[in-house]
C-alpha cells in the first residue's frame, strides 16, 4: 500500500489558561486535542466534523504547524515535521496550504487581489512572471484575469472566498486544509464554491482536510469522515459507513439533529434529542467524554475510556456499547 | 382559518445612506394567524429581519417606514411610543440570534424576567412575579429553575441563555413571537433543543411564531407555512409541504436545488449574486440571475398572485411548469 500523504499519530495539543486575579495566579490546562490519529491519502478528502469545542479547527492548525503541538507526530509526504528547522518547515509549507472561514478577514483590504494571490510566490522566492500565474489562478477559480487589479471590497463573499482559494493554490500544494470554507456564505453561493473544490481536486489531484460543522456539505465532498467530540475522534471511517451505519451514539445523535430540507422526511424521522451542552474542555468527564449526554452510559463509561475499535461496517469507533 | 393576529400590507423601509437611499423592504404583504408557525426564509440582505424590526417599531428614526402593520387590530406604523411599549413584550415579542447580547450581564436572570412581567402588569406583587419567573424558566426547560433564577447570564451556556431569552419573551403570553435566526449561533444538537422549546411554547400557549432563518432544513422541520423573501419582496408563499414539493418561483427552486443531497455528483448553484439594493433592477429582483427571465420580467415589478396552491411573484410560473415540470 502506498504511504499516506499525511499521517497524524497521537496528536495532543494543550493550551494553558492563565488567570491572575491579583491575589493569586492560577494555571489551568485545556486539552483541546487529545490523542488524535488519522491519515489522509493522496487525492482524498477527509472531513472533520464536530460541534464548537470539539478541537476540529485546532487539529487543522496543528497539521500546518501553525500551532506548536504538545506531543505526537505529524508526517507529511513521509517526512516527520517535528524538529524541522524554520527553513526546512518553509519548504514543507509550500505543499500545505489553508483556506479560512471568513473571506472578509482573510484578505488584506489594502492589497489588490492580484498581490494577495502572488504573495505566497514572493515569500517563497519563486521567480518568473507572477502576473501570468495570478491570471491563470484567477481563471482556475472561476474569476476573470482582470480582477487582479481590484481590491477585496469590490468582491462579494463568494468571490472573495474564490480569491482565498486561488492564493492557496498559488504554490501547487499537495494538501489544503479547508477550515469551514463555506459556512459564511449564503446557500445559493455555497453550492458554487463546493463544486469548485470538487473540480479542482479532480483536475489537480490534491488532498483536502475539510473541517466543517455542516454535515450535509461534508457528506457531499468527503471520502472519509472523522467525528470529533471534546478533543477526541469518536468515530472515523468511510463516508458511507459513517452516514449510513453510524455506530457511535454521538454520531447518531448529530446526524439526527441536522434538519433535512424535506418536510415529509422530517415528520417521519425519529429524533434523538441530546440533553444539555458540550461540557467544558477544561474539565472533561472521566472515561468516555460523551457519557454525560449519552442515553446508553453506564458506570463502565465513567470508569474506563473506550478505545477506537473496528466495527463490522468498516469504521472505527470508541464506544463500549456501539449500535 | 384561525384568527388573523398580524397583518402586514405594502410595508416599505428605506434607509438613507451616504451613497443614496437604500430600499431594504419594497412592498411586503404577510399574514400571521393565531397559533401557527410561519417560516420566513431568505438570504442575507433579503429584508427578512428588517421587515419584522419595522413591525416591532425597532428601527432607528432615520429609517423611513411606510405601509401598514396591524397587530391584533392595532396599527403599529406611526403608533405613539406608549402604544408601542405596550405592544412590545405584551402582544408581540422578539428573540434574536445572539442570546448573550440580549441579556443584561449585571442582573440575575430571574430579575430580568420579573422586569418584563412587571412592565406589563403593574399590580403583580414582587413575590408573585418571582414565582412566575421560576415557572417560566421551568417551562423553557431549565433544570433547577428556582436556583438558576438567582444566577447571572455568564453562568449559563449558549443554549441555556437562549432558553432564558425565550422565557422573557413569552412572560406575558404574547400572541406573536418573532424569532430572528434563534439557533444560528448554536451547535446543531443545541439547535434541536431550542427548536423543540419554541414548538412547545407555540403549542402550549397558542402563540403564533414567526421563525426567520436562512436554513431550509429548519423550515422543513418546524414551519406550517413559509414565506420566501428576495431583494426586499416576498417572492413565494404557501404551506410547507406544497412549497418543498412543487416550488413555483425560480428562486425557491434554485435554493432547494443548491442544497447538497444524496446521490448527486455536482451541486447546482444559482449563478450571479443578489442585486445591489442601492440600485435595484426595475423589474423582478431575481431576473438578473434567472435563466427563464423574459423582457416582461425586467420591465415591471411582479406582485404575488395565486398559482396552484401557492402564491408566487413569478409571471412565468405556468411557462416554467410546462418547461421543467412540477418541482
Amino acid at each position: 500500500m502506498n504511504q499516506p500523504l499525511l499521517q497524524v499519530d497521537n496528536l495532543v495539543k494543550n493550551f494553558e489558561l492563565r488567570s491572575n486575579t491579583g491575589i493569586r495566579k492560577t494555571k489551568r490546562i485545556v486539552q483541546a486535542v487529545s490523542d488524535v490519529s488519522f491519515t489522509v491519502d493522496e487525492g482524498q478528502t477527509l472531513g472533520i466534523v464536530g460541534e464548537s469545542g470539539s478541537g476540529k479547527t485546532t487539529v487543522g492548525r496543528c497539521v500546518l504547524q501553525l500551532l506548536d503541538i504538545t506531543s505526537g507526530t505529524i508526517s507529511f509526504q513521509g517526512q516527520t515535521l517535528d524538529g524541522l528547522s524554520f527553513e526546512e518547515m518553509r519548504q514543507v509549507r509550500r505543499k500545505m496550504q489553508i483556506v479560512f472561514q471568513d473571506p472578509f478577514a482573510s484578505l488584506d483590504p489594502k492589497m489588490t487581489v492580484g498581490s494577495s494571490i502572488a504573495e505566497p510566490l514572493v515569500v517563497q522566492g519563486i521567480e518568473g512572471n507572477h502576473e501570468d500565474k495570478v491570471a491563470s489562478l484567477l481563471e482556475l477559480v472561476g474569476l476573470a484575469a482582470d480582477h487582479a487589479k481590484r481590491f477585496p471590497h469590490e468582491f462579494s463573499g463568494g468571490q472573495r472566498q474564490r480569491v482565498g482559494i486561488a492564493r492557496a493554490l498559488a504554490l501547487d500544494p499537495a494538501l489544503i486544509v479547508l477550515d469551514e470554507p463555506v459556512s459564511a456564505l449564503d446557500v445559493s453561493i455555497q453550492a458554487g464554491v463546493v463544486n469548485l473544490f470538487g473540480d479542482l481536486q479532480k483536475r489537480l489531484g490534491m488532498s483536502y482536510v475539510f473541517i466543517a460543522h455542516d454535515l450535509s456539505v461534508v457528506r457531499h465532498i468527503a471520502h472519509r469522515v472523522a467525528v470529533m467530540y471534546l478533543g477526541k475522534i469518536v468515530e472515523i471511517g468511510d463516508k458511507k459507513s459513517i452516514y449510513e451505519h453510524p455506530t457511535h451514539p454521538y454520531t447518531k445523535a448529530l446526524l439526527s439533529a441536522v434538519p433535512i430540507p424535506n418536510p415529509t422526511t422530517e415528520r417521519s424521522r425519529s429524533r434523538i434529542m441530546l440533553e444539555g451542552d458540550v461540557p467544558s474542555p477544561v474539565n472533561p468527564p472521566t472515561g468516555c467524554r460523551f457519557r454525560t449526554r449519552c442515553w446508553k452510559a453506564t458506570e463502565l463509561c465513567a470508569s474506563s475510556e473506550p478505545q477506537l475499535v473496528v466495527r463490522p461496517t468498516g469504521q472505527l469507533s470508541a464506544c463500549h456499547f456501539p449500535e | 382559518m384561525s384568527e388573523l393576529v398580524l397583518s402586514i400590507r405594502d410595508l416599505r423601509v428605506t434607509f438613507n445612506t451616504p451613497l443614496g437611499p437604500l430600499e431594504a423592504v419594497r412592498g411586503v404583504d404577510l399574514d400571521v394567524h393565531a397559533g401557527e408557525m410561519m417560516g420566513v426564509v431568505g438570504e442575507s440582505g433579503s429584508g427578512k429581519s428588517v421587515t419584522f424590526l419595522a413591525a416591532m417599531g425597532l428601527l432607528p428614526h432615520q429609517a423611513k417606514v411606510s405601509g401598514s402593520v396591524m397587530l391584533n387590530g392595532q396599527e403599529m406604523i406611526g403608533a405613539s411610543s406608549k402604544v408601542l411599549r405596550n405592544m412590545r413584550g405584551g402582544l408581540m415579542s422578539m428573540i434574536f440570534q445572539d442570546p448573550l447580547s440580549a441579556l443584561n450581564p449585571v442582573h440575575r436572570v430571574g430579575d430580568q424576567i420579573v422586569e418584563m412581567l412587571k412592565a406589563h402588569s403593574g399590580n403583580l406583587s414582587d413575590k408573585q412575579a418571582a414565582l412566575r419567573a421560576v415557572e417560566l424558566l421551568d417551562v423553557v426547560g431549565i433544570p433547577q429553575a428556582a436556583e438558576r433564577a438567582h444566577q447571572y447570564p455568564h453562568e449559563f451556556s449558549g443554549g441555556m441563555r437562549q432558553r432564558v431569552v425565550i422565557a422573557i419573551a413569552i412572560a406575558n403570553h404574547p400572541k406573536v413571537l418573532i424569532a430572528d435566526e434563534p439557533t444560528t449561533a448554536l451547535d446543531v444538537t443545541v439547535q434541536a433543543q431550542i427548536l423543540e422549546v419554541i414548538e412547545r411554547v407555540q403549542k402550549a400557549f397558542g402563540t403564533a411564531v414567526v421563525l426567520i432563518t436562512h436554513d431550509l432544513g429548519v423550515i422543513a422541520r418546524v414551519a406550517d407555512r413559509v414565506n420566501v423573501m428576495y431583494a426586499g419582496r416576498n417572492v413565494e408563499k404557501g404551506s410547507v409541504d406544497s412549497l418543498f414539493d412543487h416550488p413555483s418561483h425560480p428562486y425557491t427552486r434554485g435554493l432547494l436545488a443548491s442544497l447538497p443531497h444524496e446521490g448527486i455528483e455536482r451541486l447546482t448553484p444559482i449563478t450571479g449574486f443578489p442585486p445591489n439594493m442601492l440600485m435595484p433592477p426595475p423589474g423582478c429582483g431575481f431576473a438578473p440571475r434567472c435563466s427563464h427571465a423574459i423582457d416582461a420580467c425586467r420591465a415591471s415589478l411582479p406582485s404575488l398572485r395565486a398559482f396552484a396552491d401557492l402564491e408566487t411573484a413569478c409571471i412565468c410560473a405556468e411557462e416554467l411548469v410546462v418547461r421543467t415540470g412540477l418541482s
